[in-house]
């Protein structure tokens, strides 16, 4: 099963990094009963791709104590579990020995979407009425007999039927409600179109006319659906993808009742006063103050600070902070829905206006089409009627006007464009939310950075490796391995590769906040902070600050650690550079921690300990200046400013609030995906205007055939499956920079090539 | 006349049962999994896996 090692596939594998799942608590809380004493508990799997997965995890669920049944969706990367109420068998700790990352996802919903299914059902419809009456049709076009032909009509009528009830009806509430608004859309003059166009070839019929259209307004609707459907498909595997991504912020928390039971109570549950316990690896899920422990809290998704903060009884934390190396207690001092969560959702909907006030190009468009249509058909039946007094003829040539002029093209124009650039972008692991956000990326002038989790990977790195004697390295994170502090990670990742010998420590103690103390035949190891391991001895002139290795009160080795920039941070930022992007970081943390990253991507705009507010406030300043602005950020910190943001993207990595605002996510860990997404952007809109422009021009040569009354059944079914097909092909032709694809690919085994002459020179 | 009597029911109602056939293949859940069900035809089953 090589195949399958996890980190083997690209697209997903991002949100799955190091992630242990959520608790049984957590699992039991997400399940619903499905009836019968059972219950259905479903997981995202990113991990799993080919068919070996699906085999190994059904087989390994399955042969759970409990479970019933277990089935894999390799499309949405899901597996639905069904057990037997009881206990709660061990699906993550399985799916986590087979290798499979798996999470709880947003929402929980069974992954049936009503709307696509009401879609495709539309298009089968309208699909067979437009093939059966189109063969009837032809027929008539090669000059069938009278009788016959009115046979034929007859039963075109009746096929159009459903048709236009089941496929039409999508366009005519669309139309009717835009209507009821004031507003014109693109669904207008189809609706008005198809509805005519119906109106009159029944009238033809039963007066035994020559022509009759039902041909043409059926696989109108026929065409549009495709678009439509495509449009939808496109939306909705961005939705799950991005909803497939690990859940960041918890469900429910532990608490500690007076007699010192503990019951796990969701969220909402969660009063003022209670107690509650945050396990090493948990978020606290509201705002409180440390009661008992003392631990380090990573706080780069709240603050954005890169550093770990040690924490002790009568420290306040905020919800959202990463509770690291040892167990807390805490007491609750504000409900769910009055912690620093709920304060950025609070601001992010104030936020939300620039966005709203955003047209897409499709509904600019139709508001300037739909009138010159509608007045170019009134215009001929007028002249029509003015020049030969013949009421019937009139109205025929007018409706033919609008059948022809009916935006077949114009609706496929756009999201035709649109979908094929989110498969594009799809295939770099880019989620893009809706067609809209593309247009706004096309737009953009200035790019505003958070820096920790953006600009960098969030994860500390041991800057001095190479200064340091392989046996004391060796040594260091023989020690390191006892602790989560992500700075002994750091130790041990730096360390790795290197022939490590087994160190058979006598005793091993983590003092948290401080460091850890290991000993071995009477020697004593100190690894931590300088103040604290040097406290013993008085050596003069040592500085006592930074993270220190001590033997006997002797410094073996100075660590120093340094946040990782991410992969293809420089090369993109260039990139954008050289486009005339102006950019900017903001960042919540140290101004020392933001000189560094800046400096090193030569950023002179910089700002350091911006506040949620602030970063807000900014981004209003910067649109009230007229500037487009894209927001690139991952923290709960980011969120009110991803969402006022004129386009925003988010890593697959950011907090859960973040990643719904963000019209982008990037599964990678390359920011070369920035740039990516917007030369991808900026293509699609070149092509969507010459899609209009083709659409357009098709117009201005049929419209003078339809006005002088030339236009056939025949003549409109070809003329608008020929530009249909033409704005098609053209969409098709949307390549990706082949240079920036490349580098985004190259960028991963590079930048770590990359970044040891970068430490060498930062050293 | 009569031979379209008769050929065009015939071509309607076959088109239609082309027509049922995807509607209940949708209904019944057959396009919720297309890359799973691509991948499935390849596994080899002890017994028939259960459905939902």
């Amino acid at each position: 099963m090589s195949c399958c090692a996890p980190g083997s596939q690209g697209a997903l594998d991002a949100a799955g990094t190091g992630a242990a799942g959520p608790g049984a608590e957590e699992i039991r809380l997400a399940s619903r009963p499905v009836g019968g004493g059972l219950m259905q508990t479903d997981l995202a799997v990113p991990g799993v791709h080919c068919g070996a997965c699906i085999q190994a995890i059904e087989r390994a669920l399955g042969g759970l104590e409990g479970v019933t049944t277990a089935r894999v969706n390799l499309s949405t990367r899901r597996v639905s579990v069904k057990w037997r109420e009881g206990a709660l068998p061990p699906f993550v700790e399985t799916l986590n020995r087979l290798g499979y990352a798996a999470h709880l996802f947003e929402g929980g919903e069974t992954g049936k979407d009503p709307v696509l299914s009401e879609l495709i059902r539309a298009v089968a419809i309208a699909g067979f009425a437009a093939g059966n009456i189109m063969l009837l049709s032809v027929s008539v076009w090669s000059g069938a007999e009278e009788a016959t032909r009115d046979l034929f009509h007859w039963l075109s009528a009746l096929i159009a039927l459903p048709a236009l009830f089941f496929a039409g009806g999508i366009f005519f509430r669309s139309a009717w409600s835009a209507l009821g608004h004031g507003r014109m859309n693109m669904d207008v003059p189809i609706a008005l179109g198809v509805a005519l166009a119906y109106g009159l070839s029944l009238y033809e019929t039963i007066n035994h006319g020559p022509h009759a259209y039902f041909d043409a307004s059926v696989s109108l609707l026929f065409f549009l659906l495709i678009g439509r459907t495509l449009d939808h498909v496109m939306r909705e595997r961005a939705r799950t993808a991005v909803a497939g991504l690990a859940r960041l912020a918890p469900r429910g928390a532990m608490v500690i009742g007076q007699d010192g039971s503990r019951d796990y109570l969701p969220l909402q549950e969660i009063r003022p006063g209670m107690r509650l316990v945050i396990a090493a690896g948990e978020r606290v899920p509201v705002d409180g103050t440390i009661l008992r422990g003392h631990s380090a809290l990573d706080c780069s998704m709240a603050t954005g600070e890169s550093a770990p903060q040690d924490v002790g009884p009568g420290a306040e934390v905020r919800a959202g902070m990463l509770n690291l190396t040892q167990p807390l207690v805490m007491r609750a001092v504000a409900v769910a829905d009055k912690s620093f969560l709920a304060e950025m959702v609070r601001l992010m909907e104030a936020a939300e206006g620039g966005r709203a006030r955003y047209r897409r190009l499709a509904d600019r468009a139709s508001a300037l089409y739909a009138p010159v249509v509608h007045a170019a058909a009134f215009l001929t039946f007028a002249g029509w009627l003015a020049a030969t007094g013949d009421w019937h003829r009139a109205i025929t040539i007018a409706i033919a006007v609008l059948i022809i002029t009916c935006p077949c093209a114009l609706g496929l124009a756009v999201p035709i464009v649109q979908v094929v650039a989110a498969r594009r972008l799809f295939e770099n692991g880019i989620m893009v939310k809706d067609g809209a956000a593309m247009e706004r990326l096309a737009e953009i002038d200035h790019a505003v950075f958070d820096k920790t989790g953006t600009l960098t990977l969030g994860v500390p790195q041991l800057k001095n490796a190479n200064q340091l004697g392989a046996t004391t390295l060796a040594l260091a994170a023989a020690i390191a391995a006892h602790s989560r502090h992500p700075f002994s990670r750091a130790i041990v990742r730096a360390a790795d590769g290197r022939a490590a010998r087994a160190f058979n420590f006598d005793s091993v103690n983590e003092l948290p906040g401080l460091g850890i103390e290991a000993r071995l035949d009477g020697a004593t190891w100190r690894l931590g902070r300088a103040k604290w391991a040097l406290q013993d001895t008085c050596a003069a002139g040592t500085a006592l600050s930074g993270t220190v290795l001590v033997q006997n009160g002797r410094t073996l080795a100075e660590f120093r650690f340094e946040d990782q920039l991410r992969p293809g941070a420089a090369p993109a930022l260039l990139h954008l550079g050289e486009q005339g992007i102006g950019m900017e970081i903001m960042s919540g943390d140290s101004q020392a921690q933001v000189d560094a990253v800046a400096d090193r991507l030569g950023i002179a705009a910089r700002a350091a300990g911006v506040l949620p507010g602030e970063k807000l406030a900014r981004m209003e300043a910067l649109a009230a200046a007229g500037r487009k602005v894209l927001m690139v950020g991952d923290g709960l910190n980011d969120a009110p400013a991803l969402a006022a943001a004129h386009v925003s993207m988010a890593p697959a990595t950011a907090a859960d609030i973040g990643r719904n605002a963000a019209d982008f996510v990037f599964l990678r860990d390359n920011l070369l995906a920035v740039p990516l997404a917007r030369d991808i952007a900026l293509r699609a809109g070149r092509l969507i205007r010459q899609n209009f422009a083709l659409a357009v021009g098709y117009n201005l040569l049929a419209v003078p055939i339809a006005v002088s009354g030339h236009v056939t059944p025949l003549v409109a079914a070809v003329a608008m499956s020929l530009s249909s097909l033409i704005v098609i092909g053209n969409a098709l032709r949307l390549r990706t920079d082949k240079e920036l694809l490349s580098a985004s690919f190259a960028g991963q085994q590079a930048s770590d090539a990359a970044a040891a002459p970068l430490m060498e020179a930062a050293a | 006349m009569t031979n379209l009597a008769i050929l065009i029911p015939v071509a309607l109602f076959l088109g239609a049962v082309g027509l049922i056939a995807f509607l209940w293949s949708l209904k019944s859940g057959q396009y919720d999994d297309l890359d799973g069900a691509a991948e499935r035809i390849l596994i080899e089953e002890e017994a028939p896996l259960k459905r939902d």
